[in-house]
């Protein structure tokens, strides 16, 4: 489904990799490994749109992704290392304000369902300044629950969790594999996900 | 469309909650404004033609002001990365963004600009004047405004760039806002200035969400 062949990017001067490929189909997932620097951010950022590559192809479903445009977007998820949530909003603002932006309408009961898996009860309503660095980074992932895509793209998604939270997201993404979904990710550490392909740079 | 509204009351809800940032661009129009007359001394005939360009002035820096972060808190937080991925076309939320900036520190000018220009013994019709005038030219400093701010973006020093390159841009608002209040009280009429305004307000309309959008993607690449 995602089949990405003969990728290369630079940053700067500096080509970081190339001739790199791989493909996946619904129910697998790619670990992405390296080193600081080795250009694990970059390669997420080329797979998403974010930054088009120095050479290579990126195809999902048999078409080329920049081709795809919209239709591409509305099937991806990408959550970077950024917190991409708004510090004076709530996270339940946060949560349908983003679902609004991408086109969709989500209710407060969804909303909320997706935080209270991610261990937010009782700070639904606290602005999200208010939160620990852990608690903004489930405030982000909670986006996973209620966005429906199929690709998610996660760069370091493990960052600030605590011990249950990993194991939680871990479980979520092990779900989402199953019902058929593909994900990317980078991890510096081993990854409780069974059935990885792995990319190493 | 739904999208469109969305950003519009989001980039609301967050000028709300960090009240400080609308009310400094707000009040230095005041005290700007406020400052000549107190400066100038009270010579009625001198105050009226001077009025128009001052208000106008005072108006394309206070614009100046809020401009930096049209783009910058979403460039840094990470969520302008989230507008760009998002499955709407970019252009829309960018459009959305430049009507949320116009009605945080475009709108709010055009509403003092009355009470402000008292103060230069302007009278009701020349009021009437500037107000239109402000009303076709603030959406327009928002709309060049939005495109220098894009082209900017994580630039060090941005904010000594965006002056240089949008205060350029600002000088036809400035000459036929300024002119349409100047032709009215000599007697002129102001029509003329304010259709001139209104195409401007018009190309901008339609050209410069383009642009912001060409200019957002390559700032983040």
């Amino acid at each position: 489904m995602l089949s990405v062949s003969d990728l290369s990017c630079i940053r700067g001067e500096r080509r970081l990799f190339s001739g790199l490929g791989f493909d996946l189909a619904p129910g697998e997932w790619l670990h992405v490994q390296g080193e600081n620097g080795s250009g694990k951010t970059t390669l997420l950022r080329a797979l998403v749109g974010l930054s088009p590559p120095a050479e290579g192809e990126i195809i999902w479903r048999g078409e080329p992704t920049h081709r795809l445009g919209e239709d591409y977007r509305r099937e991806m998820l990408y959550l970077g290392h950024h917190g991409a949530v708004k510090e004076e909003l709530t996270p339940l603002e946060n949560l349908k304000l983003a679902a609004a932006l991408d086109g969709r309408s989500l209710d407060d009961r969804e909303a909320m369902a997706a935080l209270h898996r991610f261990g937010l009860k009782g700070r639904e309503e606290l602005p999200v300044r208010f939160l620990s660095a852990g608690q903004k980074r489930r405030v982000l992932l909670a986006r996973l629950v209620t966005r429906n895509a199929v690709l998610w793209v996660l760069d370091e998604p493990f960052t600030a969790l605590d011990v249950k939270a990993v194991d939680m997201l871990s479980a979520l993404i092990g779900e989402h594999l199953a019902d058929g979904g593909l994900a990317v990710l980078t991890s510096h550490q081993p990854m409780p996900i069974p059935g990885g392909k792995v990319a190493r740079l | 469309m739904s999208a469109f509204l969305a950003i519009i009351r989001r980039d609301l809800l967050l000028a709300m909650r960090r009240k400080s940032e609308v009310l400094t661009a707000l009040f230095f129009f005041i005290i700007v404004v406020s400052l000549f007359p107190l400066g100038i001394g009270p010579e009625p005939q001198l105050l009226k033609k001077i009025a128009p360009g001052i208000l106008w002035v005072a108006a394309l820096l206070s614009t100046m002001l809020s401009l930096n972060r049209l783009f910058a808190t979403d460039h840094a937080d990470g969520t302008l990365e989230q507008l760009v991925l998002s499955p709407t076309p970019l252009g829309l939320l960018v459009a959305g963004k430049i009507v949320a900036h116009w009605l945080t520190s475009g709108l709010p000018l055009v509403l003092l600009a009355p009470v402000l220009g008292v103060q230069f013994d302007l009278d009701a019709s020349a009021l009437g004047i500037l107000v239109g005038a402000l009303l076709l030219g603030t959406p327009l400093l928002s709309l060049i405004g939005a495109i220098g701010a894009a082209l900017t973006l994580g630039v060090r020093g941005g904010g000594v760039l965006l002056s240089l390159l949008v205060l350029p841009l600002y000088v036809p608002a400035l000459i036929f806002g300024a002119g349409a209040v100047e032709a009215h009280i000599s007697g002129l009429g102001a029509t003329g200035h304010l259709s001139l305004l209104a195409a401007l307000l018009a190309l901008a309309a339609f050209f410069a969400p383009w642009a912001t959008t060409a200019a957002l993607r390559v700032s983040l690449e």
